[in-house]
């Protein structure tokens, strides 16, 4: 995994609340066996018409969406099933970063896993954010901390071996790997009892 | 003396490869980890880029579910899977399970089903146990006093390789429930109202212990409905204490300890319900006797009331204003009598015996209203034969209804059974999100029962109506 201290961008709106991983990812594109290519179905069902002509209200269709990589999302983005699919397909498209003031534990779970950022701010700084689309931000992993375009800062928690691991693009299968004698150790202990 | 622990805290401490630190998630061993065709491919790939060993494939079990037709051709009659894409996914979970020696229940087998059906029916989920799938209602075999929950495919990726998952401890909930449910009230009553209490976000970051006299009354096939929605209130987990309903739904199951080894494991499970003085982090009361029939009028399972009940009216929200849209309903209006076309009983919800037995209990001797597509798939294929034995599919079939193969069916739109656009389908799954049963499809989440009452009238109905 690529390492990452900091990330800049404008950012791309989508205000609904509960936005749930059948809506980023519908279940008919999970025939796939790949992680690849999933970007073109992101939220499919709001992106494309009937026809299957891209939807010109859809915001990530717009042309101002072009080359941003932070999404600002609405309350609890990220429910429903635990389809790492969603997370592939945010990132295939570009998506770095999603911003909101909740996001359901699975998703972030796997969204930190695939370098996708899972920053949860506070109300008044999100408020800001779905108010004023389009804004340049920067996220910086270090501090912790997300700065608007006004120069204030909105503080996001993140679990320090999240960070460690981004910060130096270190895996967890790698971690998990060096437990093995803890692990055999576990498992012996564990038949005995 | 050691502090008092909840139920979750005992199965947790005991699963601690590592305990957590301030700069560290616990290192946590899985008993169980359940794989299904839909998101194992990946992980399987990314052993193989690694050059890496599946380190226990003897804990490891395989089912196919998500994807696989519920037709009797397509499943046995030799007719091809319709999606090929579905077809595609069948074969490389054969030919992974067969490199890297997972036992599968493959689309033939007699013991297949979903995979939250097949985990407590083969015995495999166990009190006290640790279990993972990349599934979310995963949830389902905390009914049985095990702590089990949904992950991602990397994950998959990390037990596979490792046994082993990094994971902070989760917070704890406590859902105290009280009072009898009345006739007609049933477990997805229960859990619907749940839901529509604490929210859809409500349970996120903890796990959730269901207890109070109301949750040791029900049978285990009540309980795991509950514990199964309980990612839907954007829990972590949800758990039951182990008691003697566990103990004698477990007895003489094909993997369940058996003998000397059965003894043991019963002294072990009788220590895991939680002390008395342990401490949540939060607590919640729900009454039950004041509970009524329940019904999703929305696109997320929070948004639900009594179906006799109003679409509430919330102004200045856009977002509620779009889901009303979608469904095609307005603030203030009513549900009842709303016309319906299509009726769903199944999925790891109510895919169980006796969730058939309740829908069958009302349409014996009915018949699905004209212009109603009622469509009953069993769980697993355990459950078909113990319905078939009970004549529950000629009660379904004279009355109109399609009796499918096991599978995840109509749940999600991925194996060919939908909803068309538009339509309304009153469905006992757990998930009611926009285009989940189909694209523009309406999903009406409600019980068996209320299921069964709305064939029957073509309508949206109080099963106490026909009770
Ligand atoms: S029945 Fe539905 S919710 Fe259950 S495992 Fe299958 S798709 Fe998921």
């Amino acid at each position: 995994m690529e390492p990452i201290r900091t990330l800049r961008s404008r950012t791309v709106v989508l205000a609904a609340n509960d936005i749930d991983t059948d809506q980023i990812i519908p279940a008919r594109f999970l025939t796939t066996t790949s992680r690849e290519g999933l970007g073109e179905h992101l939220f499919a069902d709001w992106r494309y018409g009937p026809d299957g002509a891209p939807r010109a209200d859809f915001v990530l269709n717009q042309p101002q969406a072009r080359g941003c990589s932070i999404l600002v999302a609405g309350h609890n983005f990220g429910c429903g099933s635990s389809r790492e699919h969603a997370p592939w397909a945010l990132s295939d498209f570009g998506v770095r970063a999603v911003v909101s003031t909740q996001i359901a534990d699975i998703f972030r779970n796997n969204a930190l896993k695939n370098g996708l950022l899972p920053v949860i701010v506070e109300p008044g700084a999100h408020r800001w954010l779905i108010e004023h689309p389009g804004a340049e931000v920067t996220i910086d992993l270090g501090s912790s901390a997300l700065t608007l375009p006004g120069g204030e800062t909105a503080r996001f928690p993140l679990e320090p071996f999240a960070r460690y691991c981004l910060m130096n693009g270190v895996d967890e299968l790698g971690f998990l790997l060096e437990r093995a004698a803890q692990i055999s150790a576990y498992e012996a202990r564990s038949a005995l009892a | 003396m050691t502090a008092p622990l909840t139920l979750f805290e005992k199965v947790w401490r005991s699963h601690e490869v590592v305990p957590e630190t301030a700069d560290t998630p616990a290192v946590l061993y899985i008993d169980l980890h359940l794989i299904h065709e839909v998101t194992s491919p990946q992980a399987f790939t990314a052993l193989r880029e690694r050059g890496l060993r599946l380190r226990r494939p003897d804990l490891t079990f395989a089912t196919m579910d998500h994807s696989t037709p519920t037709r009797t051709e397509q499943v046995f009659g030799g007719a091809p899977i319709g999606i090929e894409a579905a077809a595609r996914q069948v074969r490389e979970l054969e030919r992974n399970c067969e490199a890297f020696g997972v036992e599968l229940l493959g689309l033939h087998d007699a013991r297949r089903g979903i995979v939250h059906i097949i985990g407590p029916e083969l015995g495999l989920t166990q009190p006290g146990k640790t279990v993972v799938c990349g599934d979310s209602h995963t949830s389902t075999h905390g009914a049985l006093g095990a702590l089990a929950f949904g992950i991602g495919t990397t994950e998959v990726g990390h037990v596979f390789a490792t046994q082993c998952l990094l994971q902070r401890k989760p917070r704890t909930l406590a859902v105290n429930v009280h009072g009898r449910l009345s006739a007609g009230v049933g477990a997805k009553d229960l859990i619907l109202a749940i839901i529509g209490r604490i929210g859809v976000g409500g349970g996120t970051g903890h796990v959730i212990e269901y207890r109070g006299e109301t949750i040791a009354g029900l049978d285990m096939d009540a309980r795991m409905t509950v514990c199964n929605m309980s990612i839907e209130a954007g829990a972590r987990a949800g758990m039951i204490a182990p008691d003697e309903t566990t103990f004698r739904y477990l007895a003489g199951r094909l993997r369940a300890p058996q003998g000397e080894a059965w003894d043991g494991a019963l002294e072990r499970w009788r220590q895991l319900p939680g002390d008395p003085a342990a401490r949540f982090d939060r607590e919640v009361d729900i009454d039950a006797a004041a509970l009524e029939p329940m019904m999703t009028y929305g696109t997320n399972p929070g948004m639900v009331i009594p179906v006799g009940g109003t679409i509430p009216e919330r102004t200045d929200d856009p977002v509620f204003a779009k889901s009303l849209a979608y469904m095609g309903f307005a603030p203030g209006e009513r549900i009842q009598e709303h016309p319906v076309n299509v009726v769903f009983v199944g999925s790891c919800t109510n895919g169980r015996l006796s969730d058939l037995r309740a829908a069958a209990s009302l349409l014996r001797g009915r018949k699905v209203a004209t212009g109603v597509h009622m469509l009953v798939v069993p769980g697993s294929q355990q459950v078909k034969r113990e319905a078939e034995a009970e004549g529950l599919d000629r009660i379904f079939i004279e009355a109109g209804a399609e009796w499918r193969e096991s599978g995840c069916s109509m749940c999600l739109g991925m194996n060919g059974d939908l909803v068309p656009k538009g339509h309304y389908a009153v469905s006992t799954s757990n998930r009611n999100f926009e285009g989940r049963q189909g694209i523009g499809a309406r999903t009406l989440l409600a019980s068996p029962l209320t299921a069964a009452a709305c064939a029957v009238r073509g309508r949206v109905t109080d099963p106490r109506e026909l009770i």
